[in-house]
């Protein structure tokens, strides 16, 4: 009886430990960093101080970053949703016997690099790209369009790094609905429609709250859009933190807005469990 | 309960009326449902064969057969889940082949429950009562005695999940018929229950049906269910129509093999005709003995045969104690197996010939032992014959 005790922990020692050393300690390092003071030097100096702190909020520019990292994630949450709902829904619905077939092609940008796919748009975006090279071809314009560095191609870009993860979450919930749910309220007096309004929507939400969830904390760490694909006012918080660490080395200022993102998201992270109550859909669910 | 009653006749009467006119129809109340030369192919698998089938106004019946006969895809032709491919579908009268499921009319029974997980108990039963522009009181007042109806007054404020599996298939009964449908249709309704509570919820079912006086169709590859419930068994297997007819007929003149086999234990064995005697007809065995049978029906001498008799209609003793009367067919052997039921006992007895018999005996007195030199027995009332296959 008593080594039941111990072997899930043996079990789990490898990842616990991998997750302990590689995540864990790392990030007490980034916490310790961000009391730390900066010399003029350049030089860190160990100490114990909110300056790094303050320093953030001492006028709107860092706030303002923050707030539009928010916005644009949740404008690609919003994006990613619907673009991702009607796919995964047609993969549901799909009578085809080849459906893993079409997961796969969902997984198939996976296997080319994120920074490489991510360049791509410029080809395509850019002022000699693939639509204004066509645009301009067939004298629709005389001039080029300013497609890149704005908003809208780095929601571009982050859309093509983030709907699978939508479509996946969305999807596994939708192959999880028992179809006699929808037969039933066919035979109750549900038009297609209703039985999808009815029935197949709120039985995926448990998917579609998890999918949003991810996208918005992947969107909200990310840099690379932002830095290829936006101009100088995309730039978002990841792009903060990475200019201020690689760029002018400041380690301690760069570990504090590291530190206060963390504690945003582990926030929202939650808030949005114990109120949306994914865990309660689910029970309801498997019962 | 009687209002239900009451609307059930009365929405039956006016389409009984409409065919009257329609001048291939004899003048009688047209069956509530009619199969017409249905068939269904599922790509190049026929799922079910050219079927005609009547359902009679406020009858329960059953189509039985074992897994994959087609009997859920004639019930899913009915609701609108299926399109036959040939053939046409009458409800009350009208041809209903285009209509779309929501405006059927129908309540649907699942072997699962299929109770909308995120929804009340109150919810799913009102569920189709709110596609049915019905004021929310009276929604209300019909939830409630709906739920009164299957024993659960009470539970509306609960969640699916919070009800047994008996609960969760009273709760879909109440569903299914608090919005007084033409017909209720039930795929293996009670096969996801325990033994135990199928039998309580088999009755159960059986009385609503009865007191309600809905026309039902239900669907089992149990012949317990469908003997004890059925004013009519539609025997299929491989999509066919095997026989259709009362419970007590299936049962005791079994149309072929198949059916003879397939509803409770028989013994078969070949025989030859050999000529008549008296009511009956007389038969050589394979193993060479003489029995008459109870056949009604034009049977050639030579004619090759097979004899049915159920395990139930034999009866054993020992050798000692028998006296052979009048036009009773015996015959001897020794007991080589027996199984011990609890209520009966299933004898397995070596014949004389060669051939072994299924005897089920009901306990009256005492267990014979295995060894024993007995008499089997069986009147010529309870031997049947069915052309060779």
């Amino acid at each position: 009886m008593q080594n039941k005790s111990w072997k899930p922990w043996a079990m789990m020692a490898p990842s616990l430990s991998a997750v302990f050393l590689l995540l864990v300690i790392p990030v007490c390092f980034i916490v310790v960093y961000s009391f730390w003071l900066r010399a003029p030097t350049g030089a860190d100096i160990p100490a114990f101080q909110f300056g790094n702190y303050a320093k953030f909020f001492e006028d709107f520019f860092y706030p303002s970053i923050l707030i539009r990292t928010i916005r644009v994630a949740l404008e690609t949450v919003a994006l990613c949703l619907v673009m991702g709902y009607i796919p995964a829904y047609f993969f549901y619905r799909s009578e085809t016997r080849h459906k893993s077939l079409l997961l796969l092609l969902i997984m198939l940008p996976f296997w080319i690099s994120f920074i490489i796919r991510t360049l791509s748009w410029i080809n395509i975006l850019g002022e000699t790209g693939l639509i204004n090279h066509l645009l301009l071809k067939f004298g629709i314009l005389n001039e080029p369009l300013s497609l890149l560095y704005n908003e809208g191609a780095v929601l571009l870009g982050l859309i093509q790094y983030l709907l699978p993860f939508m479509i996946l979450n969305v999807y596994v919930s939708l192959e999880g609905i028992d179809k006699s749910l929808l037969e039933a309220a066919r035979s109750l007096g549900c038009t297609e429609w209703q039985a999808f309004r009815e029935v197949t929507l709120p039985l995926s939400l448990p998917g579609v709250s998890a999918g949003c969830l991810l996208v918005f904390v992947l969107t909200a760490g990310t840099y690379l859009p932002p830095m290829i694909l936006g101009g100088p006012g995309n730039d978002m918080i990841a792009n903060l933190i990475f200019k201020r660490v690689i760029g002018t080395l400041d380690w301690p200022f760069g570990s504090a807005i590291s530190v206060l993102l963390l504690a945003l998201l582990g926030v929202i992270v939650f808030t949005y469990n114990r109120y949306l109550g994914i865990n309660q859909v689910f029970k309801s669910l498997s019962s | 309960m009687s209002e239900i009653t009451k609307n059930t006749e009365g929405s039956s009467a006016a389409p009984a009326a409409e065919d009257a006119s329609a001048p291939h129809m004899p003048p009688v109340k047209p069956p509530m449902v009619q199969f017409k030369g249905i068939l269904k192919k599922f790509g190049k698998v026929l799922a079910v064969e050219k079927t005609d089938l009547d359902i009679e106004e406020g009858s329960l019946v059953t189509l039985l057969g074992p897994s994959g006969c087609g009997k859920t895809t004639l019930l899913r032709m009915v609701a609108g889940l299926e399109t036959p491919t040939e053939g046409d579908i009458f409800i009350k009268g009208k041809r209903i082949n285009d209509v779309p499921i929501h405006q059927r009319n129908l309540g649907m029974i699942f072997q699962n429950y299929a109770l909308f997980p995120h929804k009340s108990i109150y919810d799913n039963v009102a569920f189709g009562l709110k596609y049915r522009k019905i004021p929310k009181e009276e929604i209300r007042e019909k939830v409630l005695r709906a739920l009164e109806m299957v024993r659960l007054p009470g539970v509306e404020k609960r969640m699916p999940g919070q009800l047994s599996g008996g609960q969760q298939q009273r709760i879909a009964l109440a569903r299914a018929i608090v919005i007084e449908p033409d017909v209720l249709l039930m795929d293996e309704p009670l096969s996801a229950l325990d033994e135990n509570l199928r039998e309580d919820m088999r009755r159960e079912i059986d009385n609503l049906q009865q007191m309600l006086g809905v026309t039902t169709i239900f669907v089992t590859h149990d012949q317990r269910e469908a003997l004890s419930m059925s004013d009519k068994i539609v025997v299929m297997k491989n999509g066919k129509k095997q026989q259709e007819g009362v419970p007590e007929e299936v049962y005791n003149r079994p149309a072929n093999h198949f059916v003879a086999d397939f509803l409770g234990h028989s013994n078969f064995t070949s025989a030859v005709v050999q000529g008549r005697e008296g009511n009956f007809v007389k038969v050589e065995l394979e193993t060479g003995n003489i029995l008459l049978a109870d056949a009604p029906g034009d049977w050639k001498e030579g004619e090759e045969v097979e004899v049915v008799v159920r395990a139930q209609r034999f009866e054993a003793m020992l050798q000692e104690e028998f006296s052979p009367d009048g036009q009773t067919n015996y015959f001897e052997g020794k007991i080589r197996d027996r199984s011990y039921m609890g209520g009966e006992v299933s004898y397995f007895i070596d014949m004389a010939g060669g051939k072994e018999v299924h005897v089920i005996s009901m306990m009256r007195s005492r267990i014979y032992g295995i060894g024993n030199d007995v008499v089997v027995q069986v009147a010529p009332e309870h031997c049947h014959l069915l052309p060779l296959e």
